[in-house]
Order: C-alpha cells, then sequence, then structure tokens
C-alpha cells in the first residue's frame, strides 16, 4: 500500500508540474488547462503547473470586485472532497509529498505528537481557511473593491518554495522586486520546513486550509476507511502506526486522517480496509474479509 | 432513520449542490476569471505583489 501511495503521489506531482521547460526559462504555463483546479495544493504560479490552484482559485475569485464568491471553484471542491475525503493530501497533494520527502532528512524528531499542544495547533488549519481563505478576502477590501488573496499573499509556503523561488532564480526582473513581503514569506516557508524535518506533515497538521476543509467531507467521502468491530482485537498496531496520531479503531472518520492506508496495511485481522464505497459494499456482500 | 441513511441523502444533496454550484458558476463566466488569474504570475503568491 505505501509503495503504491508513493507512486500515485510521484504521478500526481508530475501530472500536476508537466510545465518542465517553465522551470529552465522562468515562465509559467498559459494554457487552457488553467481554467481547471487540480484537487490538492499546487502553486499555479509554479513554472511547472498545469492547472490552477483551489485555495488561490477561490481566494481571486472570492476577492475579485466581479464574484464575491465562487460557485465553480467551490463546487469543484466539494466535488473533490465528496469523492476522496482527505485520501487527496495522502494521494494527489504535491506539497504532502514534499513534506514526506522533508522528513525523511535525518533532523531532530519530535517524538511525541499526542499532547494538547499538538492537538490545539491542529485547529490552525481552520484558522487558517476561515480568516484568511475567505473572511479577509472577502471583507477587507481596497478602494477599488478588491479583497487580497490573504493566504496566498502572507502565508503559503507552497507558494514562496514552489513558485517564488525557482520563478526568482529563473527570472532577473523578479529577483529585483523582491522585498520585505518576500522576506516575511520566506521566513514563514523557512519555519515550515524546519516544522516538516521534525515532524510529520507538520504544514498538514497545522496550516493547511485545504486539508481543513477536506476533513469535513471525510464523514461522508466515497473513499472510506471501514472499522469492522467484531473482527477487531484491539492491538492498537493501527493507533501505534498512524502518522497523523488518529486512532482508526475509534474514529475512522477523523478529519486529520488522510487515507494513507498503512492501519489498514498493518491490522493483523483484516478488521479496517480503505476503499470506495461501492467496491466496500461488494466486498461485504461476498462474505467477511477472512 | 439510520446514520447509514442520514449520510446516504447528505451526500446525494451534496452531489446535487456540486453540480448546480459548477453549472452556475459557468454560467456566471466564472471559468473565464479562473483562467486569467492562473495564466497570469500571480505577485502574491510568489511573494513580491
Amino acid at each position: 500500500m505505501a509503495d503504491r501511495r508513493k507512486i500515485v503521489q510521484w504521478l500526481a506531482l508530475l501530472a500536476n508540474n508537466a510545465n518542465i521547460r517553465g522551470f529552465f526559462e522562468g515562465r509559467i504555463y498559459r494554457g487552457g488547462l488553467k481554467s481547471f483546479c487540480v484537487p490538492g495544493l499546487n502553486c499555479y504560479s509554479c513554472p511547472g503547473a498545469v492547472a490552477s490552484c483551489p485555495l488561490g482559485s477561490l481566494q481571486a475569485m472570492i476577492g475579485s470586485y466581479r464574484y464575491r464568491f465562487s460557485f465553480y471553484v467551490a463546487g469543484l471542491m466539494m466535488g473533490f472532497g465528496l469523492l476522496f475525503g482527505r485520501l487527496v493530501c495522502g494521494f494527489l497533494c504535491p506539497f504532502g509529498l514534499i513534506q514526506e520527502l522533508l522528513h525523511k532528512v535525518p533532523f531532530y524528531k519530535v517524538r511525541n505528537t499526542k499532547t494538547r499542544f499538538w492537538r490545539m495547533a491542529g485547529y490552525g488549519k481552520y484558522f487558517m481557511l476561515a480568516v484568511f481563505v475567505i473572511a479577509l478576502p472577502m471583507f477587507a477590501r481596497n478602494w477599488a473593491g478588491m479583497g487580497e488573496p490573504a493566504f496566498c499573499k502572507y502565508i503559503c509556503p507552497a507558494g514562496t518554495l514552489t513558485a517564488g523561488l525557482p520563478l526568482i532564480a529563473a527570472n532577473q526582473p523578479m529577483r529585483e522586486s523582491i522585498g520585505l513581503l518576500f522576506a516575511l514569506k520566506a521566513s514563514i516557508a523557512a519555519v515550515v520546513v524546519v516544522g516538516c524535518l521534525s515532524v510529520f506533515r507538520f504544514f498538514c497538521r497545522t496550516l493547511c486550509p485545504l486539508g481543513a476543509f477536506y476533513g469535513f467531507f471525510n464523514k461522508i467521502a466515497l473513499y472510506r476507511l471501514n472499522f469492522d468491530e467484531h473482527n477487531c482485537v484491539h492491538c492498537g498496531s493501527c493507533a501505534r502506526v498512524c502518522k497523523m496520531d488518529v486512532d482508526p479503531s475509534r474514529t475512522p472518520d477523523s478529519p486529520e486522517c488522510i487515507r494513507c492506508g498503512d492501519c489498514a496495511a498493518l491490522c493483523p485481522v483484516s478488521a479496517l480496509s480503505a476503499g470506495f464505497i461501492q467496491a466496500e459494499a461488494q466486498k461485504t456482500a461476498r462474505g467477511p474479509a477472512r | 432513520m439510520t446514520r447509514r441513511r442520514v449520510k446516504k441523502i447528505t451526500r446525494a444533496a451534496l452531489f446535487a449542490a456540486v453540480v448546480v454550484f459548477i453549472l452556475i458558476g459557468l454560467f456566471q463566466g466564472e471559468i473565464k476569471s479562473v483562467f486569467q488569474k492562473g495564466a497570469s504570475i500571480c505577485l502574491e503568491c510568489v511573494g513580491i505583489g
């Protein structure tokens, strides 16, 4: 399962950033695919990006003088959420893969993230969603009636690392334009990078508004983690293996679960299984898993 | 009503909302605005503007 997930993650990263030439030219892709949003966090100003970022598009539309809300982007995001829930985070998000790769680097690792501090820090992503993605672009408007994409502008480390740095490295006029704002964003990105070195998916846990949004759909998404309590022998191995500190035997629909499937793969009695709802229903109809 | 049935109805209602939302968005010409935003360098995202 873990190997399959890695392959899907790399394929998603490459599919999202197929405009390789852009990295060398310091220019972004301007084709028709930019009309669509990808499910994961992938900055549309990354030179490789071939489609739009849902968070960036949502803020841009909310902040525009013409719309104030984006039915199109909200509809796409809800659709991804209903189909996959946070499977998007575990399998399809390019920035999720980047965080996992960073966590592989030998560095000080925080051993216990099941503390009250980390639980509270987890609420940060809901704050980001409510304030920086929705409220500020909607209500903090300038003289022209336009709101800023506040999360992109002041926080998003994916934008700084995957769009800002490559563009500034390859584009002389942009290099000359950087100032205080870039310093702020680079500092936040540096904190996130150090956080990811120490804590598995630090950004997903604490700051990602897209993860917060998809987390709402884990309960009803078509992709599910099923727990069969009759099969469970309460060995606790699923809770121990979970890198997001979820106990799948208690809360299989936790908004923190990124549907990586590690728990289901490890379960010695097949009490946990992950899959799309239709496939699971057919499996149940055929009989128990073992 | 069982919890499973409530989930099923919620899911169906939200899928209908997804379709309606996307259609409203297309009708309002939002797709063009998304393209225009995505096809130009977002200075805020980069950390310049």
